[in-house]
């Protein structure tokens, strides 16, 4: 077992008080695994990403454990992280043109970033690396401003995984991509797994059709909290969480039209992580919500690798 | 009712302007009376300066650009009949005043003579019209309403303008979580019922197809391919399009490598054909098929 995540709760200091980001969150990553992690925004799969690699001034760690291959991962201290990142967690971040430095060429950036970790660079490892992701040798002897956006994320992932980490996190890689730079990073990602770069890999986006077709599992996240977890093809086709279920029903799919079915949304948005409610946090959009759902719904195993949490199913 | 015609737009660029760069190359294509037309495009398609161009920000360089048979240009009573809405909502509000400030603003400009009691009929009315419950939105502050609720409010300050005819929606749901996208481009499509033109403008094919009976592909400022949305999406014929329509991921559908191009010249944008009628309603410009002029 890869990653385990044990009931990690962490909040955000504001001046209103503590935003309850994650509120007890555990799951578990398989080696070789992809995990989807998808919600709307301000659900708290941001959060958990940066959790797991670093926490910014604003995060406090109120709980919970986080196990890597069997070593506890100090995800509050900040500088006993520094063991972590890079060698054993690594991140892909969402913003890969603010994530190289604009002064170096590419080859001579990856040398320094080595050289920092007390590693050296092999060629010929590093040109097959970039050949995996389909990329030209060329590409180090550029600036990152001579790249272009898919170019240039894919430079990042591999330079994300130089040092083999057991975990990826990528975080929205693809949410500034068009749609054909889109599939080229989202098959890379797929290949470095393929390839055992890295172990496994946590994979956050807001977009479920693209989870389904790289993740192996995908996890819904709502307001802080789990709400589903299974494996991709089910979750996409059997879901049992009422949010998963309205969540696919309002995805327009390339082909369907307006005139032959009409789509809705969600009502409402979600509920303030300040105070959240008691309670299932769904309950106020949810159709089926009844006297039961007052009462927090536990996590539960309802087929092998399928968790919900929900009364209702 | 929107008519372009042969549009240009060159922007200088470099040193002492010395080059040039042509962002949208002589498209043409009409959008009626009570119809959303989606224009799609990969980002330095060109689709964000048409919908500019549309809205008067930006001049045209050459061809002609006419809503109702009267040249576009800036100004107050122009904009009484087109107006533009953009990808980020956020940034669209003044966090400093309350929301609804946006309403104000407009009858100032427009309707300075209307009494307060009318107008307060009129916003709550074009608030109701795009769903949502006046109560709840009116009277705060920026930060206290979702994306959604924003985005929905800029559509209604739109439509307070009872000239209005025609819309420019350029990406407007692409910062929206997926939970709230569909309710936006529900209110779009229910536009038309009014009588309104939109030219909605998307890098998501799903959404452009859900939504449009016209669809114009854009690739390099030109048009590669333009028609009945059916049509285009159901009988692709330009191997850009194809490749696109392979590249978005599909729930429960495998994800296709599209066909081989082969000789296909669209990697290179020289050697484009001309746009023809390849079917009914149906335009492609691809040198590879016949019937194209360039053949």
């Amino acid at each position: 077992m890869t990653l385990t995540v044990d009931d990690l709760r962490v909040h955000y200091r504001t001046l209103r008080g503590d935003v309850r980001a994650l509120d007890g969150v555990s799951f578990f990553v398989d080696d070789g695994e992809i995990l989807g992690l998808v919600g709307e925004s301000g659900c708290g799969k941001t959060t958990l990403g940066k959790s797991l690699i670093r926490m910014d001034g604003r995060m406090r760690h109120v709980g919970g454990t986080v196990t890597l291959d069997g070593d506890d991962v100090p995800v509050g201290d900040d500088r006993a992280m520094n063991a972590f990142r890079f060698r054993r967690i690594s991140l892909v971040p969402q913003y890969s043109m603010s994530a190289m430095n604009p002064t170096r060429r590419i080859g001579r950036m990856i040398r320094e970033l080595l050289a920092s970790r007390g590693a050296s660079v092999d060629t010929a490892e590093l040109h097959r690396r970039l050949a995996l992701v389909g990329l030209k040798p060329e590409v180090l002897d550029r600036y990152p401003i001579e790249l272009s956006g898919g170019m240039k994320q894919r430079t990042v992932m591999v330079i994300s995984t130089l040092l083999d980490p057991s975990l990826l996190v990528a975080d929205e890689v693809t949410s500034a991509l068009d749609v054909s730079n889109q599939k080229a990073v989202a098959h890379a990602l797929v290949g470095l797994r393929d390839q055992g770069l890295v172990t496994s890999m946590v994979f956050i986006t807001h977009d479920l059709a693209l989870t389904s077709h790289i993740a192996d599992t995908i996890m819904v996240m709502y307001a802080g909290l789990l709400a589903e977890k299974a494996p991709a093809n089910i979750l996409t086709s059997a879901p049992r969480h009422p949010y998963t279920r309205r969540l696919l029903a309002a995805l327009p799919e390339a082909g369907v039209r307006r005139s032959e079915g009409r789509l809705s949304g969600i009502e409402g948005s979600p509920p303030s992580l300040l105070s959240p409610p008691a309670g299932c946090r769904f309950r106020d959009r949810c159709p089926l919500a009844d006297d039961r759902c007052a009462e927090q719904p536990p996590v539960v195993e309802v087929a092998p690798r399928h968790h919900v949490a929900c009364w209702k199913v | 009712m929107l008519t372009l015609d042969r549009v240009t737009k060159t922007f200088r660029t470099g040193t002492f302007s010395g080059s040039s760069v042509t962002a949208v190359d002589r498209v043409s294509f009409t959008v009626g009376r009570g119809e959303v037309v989606t224009l799609l495009g990969e980002s330095g398609s060109g689709k964000s300066t048409l919908g500019r161009m549309i809205l008067g920000l930006t001049p045209v360089t050459a061809g002609s650009l006419t809503l109702g048979g009267e040249p576009v240009r800036s100004g107050r009573e122009y904009y009484r009949r087109v107006q533009g809405i953009f990808q980020d909502p956020f940034s669209c509000f003044n966090p400093v005043f309350k929301a609804d400030r946006v309403f104000a603003l407009v009858k100032e400009a427009y309707y300075p003579r209307v009494s307060a009691a009318d107008w307060r009929g009129r916003v709550e009315r074009a608030v109701r019209d795009v769903r949502l419950d006046p109560g709840q939105v009116l009277n705060k502050y920026p930060h206290q309403l979702s994306g959604g609720q924003l985005q929905r409010l800029l559509i209604a300050r739109a439509l307070l303008l009872d000239g209005l005819e025609f819309l420019v929606a350029d990406e407007i749901t692409s910062m929206l979580d997926a939970s709230t996208r569909v309710d936006v481009l529900n209110l779009l499509g229910d536009l038309r019922e009014r009588g309104l033109g939109v030219l909605y403008i998307t890098h998501d094919l799903a959404l452009g197809t859900y939504l449009a009976e016209q669809t114009v592909v854009l690739r390099g400022g030109r048009i590669t391919e333009r028609g009945a949305t059916e049509k285009v999406f159901g009988n692709p014929m330009h191997p850009y399009t194809r490749h696109l329509l392979a590249a978005v991921p599909r729930l429960g559908v495998d994800w296709v490598d599209a066909e081989p191009v082969g000789s296909c010249v669209f990697h290179d944008a020289g050697a484009e054909g001309e746009l023809h009628e390849a079917e009914p309603d149906h335009f492609v410009a691809c040198a590879q098929l016949p019937g194209c002029p360039g053949h």
